[in-house]
């Protein structure tokens, strides 16, 4: 069996999720996993709740410390500095030296900073590793007046939720015309904006970051928008996006786009050097509608799925299937299966519905021949497997509406929203569909619509 | 905090201070007449010659009035035992009914009052407080800064609250005539209720049920937009107030066995002991239908209803002990141990307890029908064993005392005998399961950390595995806190239920065995 030694830089969900799955296939390989971020592998996205007091620093660990050595995964807690293809050697911080025989490159993202004056002013920061958590908690440890949170996407309205447990006062610039452009549509983006300014979120669109004022301990002190209006503020969190964290491959042979350029097969262009996660970018992209850089949870697992899958058995080009995101917006959930355009015209047709309230909605994109292209439901919860189904055999949007009650996820006894959906279905495409019905229980202690 | 908020807080504050003041206003005078109305026929004499020091002496605590009646009362009964006199040992505990007839003090002078201004005040004080609490956040918001919370983190004032708890529990189970004081205020209510004196059991069955009417008024404001929480809280407020506390009540009133029709063996540990047994069967039609409603709902009850709703049925929605845990211990229920050497400890611990009923209660039946005198010793030793070590230390003590160091459910994941019966039924004849949906899952651990039960969730979402797990009460709640709607409780057909292979949805390069 193959026992060459299987170096992994980055303990992020792809890295180790390739490990894993390595260890499966393979009893005999070695595998070390090097980070210097972290000793053991974290949930990043719980950043957030650990933050929020909602879990404590050890939750967001998926694995128990004594995992790693029932697997035979080392972990090495260090910081690569140096990489030699020719050798196969990495350099580490301290000076010593590892041997690889196959290297995988998992190194992730780091926050985008856009060269804006006064940005690397203490208390300007972004939120993606462990070690901004701790400086976000340093920073607003003290009662402080006001924060600026810039960049109208998941990790903005992540930092702005956590700054308002702590009742910070929060200003929210959004470059775009709306929340989350690239996303969502017109109306879903209304519904959540107007959910943000219900949590009492200062919410500014249309304004971009001009610059960052320091006061004369280098501390910020306030911003200057777009719009040429300076805000005072002891806290800038920067959420414009993320790019891949490549700085330290550059210049060692390597061939670097946005991020480490790779196939099909996650190869580089140094051979046994290999890339999964945020930090890869694709030569083309892999599926119809998908970008050449996928830079979020799901995404970054499946990579390390396939690498895996393909050290141990014949190996398969990278091929996702349809796509599926999720998110939450304070208390509003979002799921989103298959593609929906941000910006509707006619044609194609697709179906909103909203709820009275305001915080339930759904969409459903459907193609020139009335079949499912995609989805996005925000305040109540879709079955994957369902959605995935219905997309992949392409189900008329009738016929997903008509079995919409088991595409539902809520829990029990929760508002059946399903059956408006059905009824406003009707009313906009004049069809006769059959609907669902409440059980008898349900009538009595369901929830109302 | 809000004027409103603050007071309640004083409210509750001030009614603990007087609940737990009380037992210290209090003095006792025993007279021969009293202490003759308290004993048994058989130990009268002997006792009224014996206290009879005691007469018209004010005692100013019950402490040392305690001393005093041993100071008479235990040289007499060690001096029986050495000459080992078995059968004229005296074997009862007159502590309690002694204390509580010679007891004078607020409690039993004003019992309305002293009641109104101790678990009056705590009751206002606790609804006052949590109204104004609980109207902000969304359910799935509801669980932030449990790890900044002294009382919810076990800071110094969780450990306060788990020592109070403790010496309660203590008190209650072993030294129950410290409580007389009390139990003199809640006697008109037992009077009215079932036409007799309060006992300290009562006393704990009122504050019990009052516990989870008021804190289950927490849980129904803070998941007013989750009606699944919302009806199973409803349904524990339901089942402690008349099943456990009301009815057993009215059927002394009617002269009828005391009996809590969902209080299942073998967590009802002492259904089949002998004593039980005659009491059916010399009470009628209604005391045989006991017996027979007893037995049908650990034959059918259980596995019927286990297989249709998974054991939830039961611990999340009937039981009185999940009832305290669910509504006093949801703010602890985080602190529950998600290890895998914890979850080791927990399958021996509570099949162990769950075998040491079953063996103990079949030697009960078969001395029951035998009338071997032999086995007659071991089980009542058996049974004092089971009664001081499981039904009251492991199950009040710790069950209860602990909830602000090792959560709430501390009893129910290793001790409750019956939730290790629900708990193989659920694990292998069930069509309930916690439905992982697809590859949505993002490891962020928030339903591990909130698990009760100490059930790793996020091991089996994060592979788009089903969680079919034993231990598993069905609250509801990694469904609730899951921010990217991946858990739901379900029923539904076996088949697929199990997954011995899942597949995350969403990777078409492979199908792999996550």
């Amino acid at each position: 069996m193959d026992s060459r030694h299987y170096v992994i830089i980055g303990n992020g969900v792809s890295g180790i999720t390739f490990a894993r799955h390595l260890r499966k296939g393979n009893s005999q390989a070695r595998i070390t996993v090097i980070s210097g971020e972290s000793p053991f592998f974290f949930s990043r996205t719980a950043l957030m709740y650990v933050y929020m007091g909602q879990m404590k620093w050890e939750h967001t660990h998926p694995y128990e410390p004594h995992f790693w050595k029932k697997n035979r995964i080392e972990l090495l807690h260090a910081w690569v500095r140096t990489l030699d293809f020719d050798t196969k050697t990495l350099g580490l911080e301290s000076g010593e030296t590892l041997n690889y025989d196959i290297l995988v490159l998992a190194t992730g993202s780091k926050p985008a900073f856009f060269g804006w004056p006064g940005q690397d002013l203490k208390g300007v920061q972004g939120l993606y590793t462990k070690q901004d958590l701790d400086s976000m908690e340093a920073t607003t440890s003290k009662p402080i007046q006001r924060a600026v949170i810039v960049g109208g996407g998941l990790i903005g309205i992540e930092m702005a939720e956590m700054l308002t447990y702590k009742k910070i006062p929060v200003t929210f610039l959004v470059r775009e015309g709306r929340f989350w452009e690239q996303v969502l549509p017109e109306q879903e983006a209304s519904l959540i904006q107007k959910h943000i300014l219900a949590h009492s979120i200062d919410l500014r669109l249309k304004t971009e970051l001009k610059e960052i004022l320091a006061d004369e301990q280098g501390n910020v002190r306030a911003v200057v928008t777009s719009k040429g209006e300076e805000i005072a503020c002891s806290f800038v969190g920067i959420a414009t996006g993320v790019t891949p964290n490549v700085e330290f491959l550059k210049n060692t042979g390597l061939s670097i786009g946005k991020g480490v350029q790779v196939n099909s097969y996650f190869e580089s262009s140094v051979p046994d050097v290999y890339a999964i996660g945020d930090c890869a970018e694709f030569a083309q992209s892999p599926g119809p509608g998908r970008r050449t850089l996928e830079q979020v949870w799901y995404t970054g697992r499946m990579h390390g799925e396939t690498l895996a899958h393909n050290f141990c058995q014949k190996p398969v080009p990278y091929q996702p299937g349809v796509w599926f995101n999720s998110a939450k917006f304070f208390a509003i959930e979002f799921q989103t299966y298959g593609v929906v355009s941000t910006e509707p015209s006619e044609k194609p047709p697709f179906f909103y519905w909203e709820h009275r309230l305001g915080k339930v909605s759904f969409r459903m994109e459907l193609d020139g021949e009335g079949k499912i292209v995609g989805v996005i439901n925000l305040g109540f919860r879709l079955r994957h497997a369902f959605f995935d189904r219905a997309i992949r055999e392409k189900w008329v949007g009738q016929q997903v509406i008509q079995r919409l009650e088991e595409g539902v996820f809520d829990p029990e006894f929760y508002a059946p929203y399903h059956l408006e959906i059905q009824k406003a279905f009707q009313d906009q495409f004049g069809l006769a569909i059959s609907t669902s019905k409440r059980s008898f229980l349900q009538k009595i202690f369901g929830a109302r619509l | 905090m809000r004027k409103i908020e603050i007071i309640g807080l004083i409210l509750f504050i001030v009614g603990m201070s007087v609940f737990t003041t009380l037992p210290f206003l209090s003095q006792y005078r025993l007279s021969e007449e009293l202490l003759r109305s308290q004993v048994k026929d058989i130990h009268r004499d002997q006792l009224a010659e014996l206290m009879q020091p005691m007469y018209g002496q004010t005692y100013p605590s019950t402490y040392s009035f305690l001393t005093a009646y041993s100071s008479f009362f235990q040289p007499y009964n060690e001096e029986l035992k050495a000459k080992e006199a078995w059968d004229q040992v005296i074997w009862d505990d007159y502590g309690f009914a002694l204390a509580k007839a010679a007891m004078d003090g607020p409690g039993k002078t004003n019992p309305w009052i002293s009641l109104g201004l101790s678990i009056g005040l705590i009751v206002l004080g606790g609804i006052l407080f949590n109204f104004s609490r609980q109207d902000t956040a969304h359910a799935s918001l509801a669980h932030t800064g449990v790890f900044h919370s002294t009382l919810k983190n076990g800071g110094l004032l969780g450990m306060l609250t788990g020592t109070y708890l403790i010496l309660f529990y203590v008190i209650l189970y072993w030294f129950p005539a410290y409580l007389a004081p009390l139990v003199w205020m809640v006697d008109p209510i037992s009077q009215f209720l079932s036409g007799g004196p309060a006992s300290q059991w009562f006393l704990y069955g009122l504050v019990y049920t009052l516990a989870i009417g008021v804190m289950g008024v927490r849980m129904l404001l803070k998941y007013r937009d989750n009606r699944y929480q919302q009806l199973r809280t409803a349904s524990l407020i339901f089942f402690q107030t008349a099943f456990a506390f009301i009815i057993p009540e009215v059927l002394v009133l009617l002269n009828k066995p005391y009996f809590d029709f969902k209080n299942i063996w073998p967590l009802d540990y002492d259904f089949f002991y002998d004593y039980q047994l005659d009491t059916f069967i010399s009470s009628g039609g209604l005391g045989l239908f006991m017996l027979i409603w007893g037995i049908l709902l650990i034959v059918l009850g259980v596995p019927l209803f286990t297989y249709f709703y998974g054991k939830r049925w039961y611990c999340s929605w009937v039981c009185g002990c999940g009832g305290l845990a669910e509504t006093v211990g949801d703010g602890f229920r985080h602190l529950s141990d998600k290890s895998l050497k914890a979850w080791q400890w927990e399958r021996w611990m509570i099949h162990g307890v769950l075998a040491l009923a079953v063996v103990m209660t079949t030697l009960t039946l078969v001395n029951y029908f035998t009338s071997f005198s032999l086995l007659g010793q071991v089980t009542n030793q058996l049974h004092s064993f089971y009664g001081f070590a499981i039904g009251s230390a492991f199950a009040g003590v710790v069950g209860t005392g602990f909830y602000p160091m090792m959560g709430n459910r501390v009893w129910c994941r290793f001790g409750c005998p019956l939730a290790a019966y629900l708990g193989l039924v659920q694990r292998f004849k069930s069509r309930f399961r916690i439905t992982t949906n697809g590859g949505q899952c993002i490891s962020c651990g928030n339903c591990s950390t909130h698990c009760e039960m100490g059930i790793d969730v996020r091991a089996y979402a994060q592979q788009g595995q089903n969680i079919v797990r034993s231990s598993c009460v069905g609250c509801g709640v990694c469904a609730s806190v899951c921010p990217r709607g991946v858990l739901k409780l379900e029923n539904g057909p076996e088949e697929g239920r199990i997954h011995e292979f899942p597949i995350l949805i969403g990777n078409d390069s492979i199908k792999l065995r996550s």
